[in-house]
């Protein structure tokens, strides 16, 4: 039986006539004969041609003609019928959802077949498997990822017009140089806390689309610290500060953990809960109206990938017993390490005391100190509570948080 | 060497590779020992099939009149045991720019035509042939101007007619002869600018590639061999990408009636006598 025609008009299989007859063939059922009306030049021998390399049937005029027994309503004559074949139905006869796009389609262990696929995706049978090492849910998701997301994106501000950049510098000479020493190692610190998230972003399984976007973000947040860190420092000085092989070390302890849990732990939960203290710290004794800006919009983000890791652990804790166990093994492995290393480098240290002082009398200097001995004890009161939030009973909790780097990240 | 099926290809293109290791797999996995020979030019794999060097040849349709000849000429039996829904009925064709003064064959006369590689049955061969049933002989009549890309490999690479392609688009050559999906191919991807050029001729329908074998085959394994051929669906994932690559829906079983224009052409050019004295030397 001959269906009604497909009519193509004036429009050639070069110039999207193809995608109209895909259209139109996929509403009938394979087998069926399918009369193809146009008037474009060459339809005839591209219709053939199209015919063979997506599997249908093709029989030209003047015979398809016959059957059609009238020309299509745009008055072009029909050049030729197609049988339609089954091969666009069979790729994707065994296809299969990949979960659903809703916030909470994700299922606990996707297929590493369903690879870069959308959550929710039709995915056909047979596509490759990727190798992506974080593809268990308990290892990586939180409930709240995509709202942590949401509020990441809304977030983003943008340097240039954030910052004022023009604002007066009316402090001495020796509190910018104890700011540009204290923005280096910000700066160093901060491509740690970039260097980490962008690593597990490409191992997280796309399916868990929020936390690969919410660690995407969070490097792009540190890429954004880096730059308005570098960018102060250089408004009044021509070179940087000083970077010590201890402060190295001890960041080196946390880009080359290859656990997930452990470096969210180490870097988020500890090092970047303590710098959301210090960032807070140098925002109340910063110099200069444009310094206080940036960090207040730089603590703004590291809240959140506080957050996060807070959320992720607590609900890897929640399913894993063993977690808790691992991530106190962590700190002390950690602490071994470092047992040799300086700690918090005397640049770095005597940089903020000078910022606290702001200026070089005794009196100022023991008020900077105490500052800074006030900032050690809060970010030392911060971990405990975090610790404590993660299950870690108060007198461990104590004990861990002492064990942390005395770099502070 | 006859407790495993042997196949002999040509090595066209890197994806041969592939194409044959997937099958490899596919075949060994229901239980036919299965491997292969590449070859860099159809002459020798005709001439080392007749050698007894494998048992089924991926041949191109000229290389299966080839080994036809030397068959009869030997007192041997050929035969095409299957081929691909697509090397069913193409059809090849003679295009002009649309705006030059040439409305029929006569008018190539004193023109210059673009062809394939020299051995292509589709770019050149079979259009040479059509043109001269319309009257005009490639050579005599118009001049021909061959787009030799990798010659031996019977213009299984696409390089050639896109080169003539460009060439007619170029103004060099006044006429380009390609396979009728090549021709929508490069008005898709905009070597032939849509609307500037037209089909001139298009010739007869005719058949491709396909798989040959010769007397003294090991039947067993042939039998297993086609069984599995046919059996290949495109619902399966595991052997849907190598039917892609290979640029087919399905299986068929091979036919020799596809064969007559381009039987004719060598005929009146004596296309084959070359390769027919090598073997006859040898």
């Amino acid at each position: 039986m001959t269906d009604a025609p497909i009519d193509l008009g004036d429009l050639g299989l070069d110039a999207g006539g193809a995608v109209l007859l895909r259209l139109g063939l996929a509403e009938r059922p394979v087998g069926a004969v399918v009369p193809i009306a146009g008037s474009a030049g060459e339809l005839a021998v591209h219709l053939r041609a199209f015919a063979r390399a997506e599997g249908h049937g093709f029989a030209e005029a003047p015979a398809a003609r016959r059957l059609a027994g009238a020309c299509a309503p745009s008055g072009a004559l029909v050049v030729a019928t197609l049988t339609r074949g089954d091969a666009a139905p069979s790729r994707w006869r065994g296809a299969e959802r990949a979960g659903a796009a809703t916030a909470d389609g994700a299922v606990d262990h996707p297929k590493a077949s369903w690879g870069l696929a959308a959550r929710g995706a039709m995915v056909e049978a047979g596509a490759p498997a990727f190798r992506f090492a974080l593809a268990d849910r308990d290892e990586v998701w939180a409930d709240d990822a995509g709202a942590l997301y949401r509020e990441a994106a809304a977030a983003q501000w943008d340097p240039g017009a954030a910052i004022p950049w023009d604002a007066p510098r009316p402090h001495p000479a020796f509190v910018e140089d104890a700011l540009v020493q204290t923005l280096t190692y910000l700066i160093e610190n901060e491509t740690a806390a970039l260097v980490v998230p962008a690593r597990f972003c490409a191992q997280v399984h796309p399916h868990f689309r929020e936390v690969m976007q919410l660690l995407a973000i969070q490097a792009a947040d540190e890429a954004r610290h880096i730059e308005v860190f570098t960018r102060r420092a250089m408004l009044a000085r021509s070179e940087l500060g000083l970077s010590t092989g201890g402060g190295q070390r001890s960041l080196q302890t946390l880009v080359d953990e290859p656990d997930f849990a452990l470096a969210s732990f180490l870097l988020s939960v500890l090092g970047e809960g303590s710098f959301l203290h210090l960032l807070g710290f140098l925002h109340v004794h910063a110099p200069d109206r444009c310094t206080a800006e940036i960090m207040r919009l730089a603590a703004q983000d590291e809240a959140r990938h506080v957050a996060f890791g807070m959320a992720h652990l607590k609900r890897h804790a929640a399913h894993d017993p063993t977690l808790l166990g691992r991530l106190r093994l962590a700190i002390e492995r950690r602490h071994e390490a470092l047992r040799h290393t300086a700690g918090l480098n005397a640049e770095v240290f005597d940089a903020l005391v000078v910022l606290a002082a702001g200026e070089l009398s005794p009196a100022a200097i023991a008020r900077g100190h105490a500052a800074v001995a006030e900032l050690q004890r809060q970010m030392d009161a911060g971990r405990q509570a975090r610790l404590r939030r993660l299950g870690f009973p108060a007198d461990e909790a104590r004990g861990l948080s002492a064990l942390h780097t005395r770099n502070f990240m | 060497m006859t407790d495993t099926l042997l196949l002999g290809a040509v090595a066209y293109d890197p994806k041969v590779v592939t194409i044959w290791d997937g099958f490899q797999r596919w075949f060994a996995a229901r239980g036919l020992p299965f491997d292969y020979v590449l070859y860099t030019n159809y002459e020798r794999q005709v001439e080392q099939h007749f050698a007894g060097a494998f048992h089924v040849a991926w041949n191109s349709p000229l290389a299966w009149l080839q080994a036809q000849r030397v068959a009869k000429a030997r007192g041997r039996d050929c035969r095409a045991v299957a081929m691909r829904d697509t090397d069913q009925d193409l059809t090849s064709v003679v295009v002009v720019r649309a705006d030059a003064p040439i409305r029929s064959v006569a008018d190539l006369r004193g023109k210059r035509l673009g062809v394939g590689a020299g051995d292509s049955p589709q770019a050149t061969m079979i259009p040479l042939q059509q043109l001269a049933e319309h009257g005009l002989v490639g050579g005599r009549d118009c001049e021909v101007r061959r787009f030799d890309v990798l010659v031996g490999k019977h213009g299984d690479h696409v390089g050639g007619e896109r080169d003539a392609a460009k060439a007619l688009m170029r103004g060099e050559v006044d006429a380009a002869c390609m396979i009728d999906g090549n021709h929508l191919l490069f008005a898709q991807e905009g070597t032939l600018p849509r609307g500037q050029t037209r089909v001139l001729l298009q010739t007869g329908a005719y058949d491709h590639c396909n798989f040959t074998v010769l007397d003294g085959a090991p039947t067993a394994l042939l039998q297993r061999f086609t069984d599995l051929l046919f059996a290949m669906l495109y619902d399966d994932p595991e052997v849907r990408p190598l039917l892609d690559l290979e640029g087919l829906k399905a299986w068929r079983p091979g036919r020799t009636s596809g064969y007559a224009l381009l039987e004719r052409g060598c005929e009146q050019f004596g296309w084959l006598q070359p390769f027919l004295r090598h073997m006859a030397a040898g």
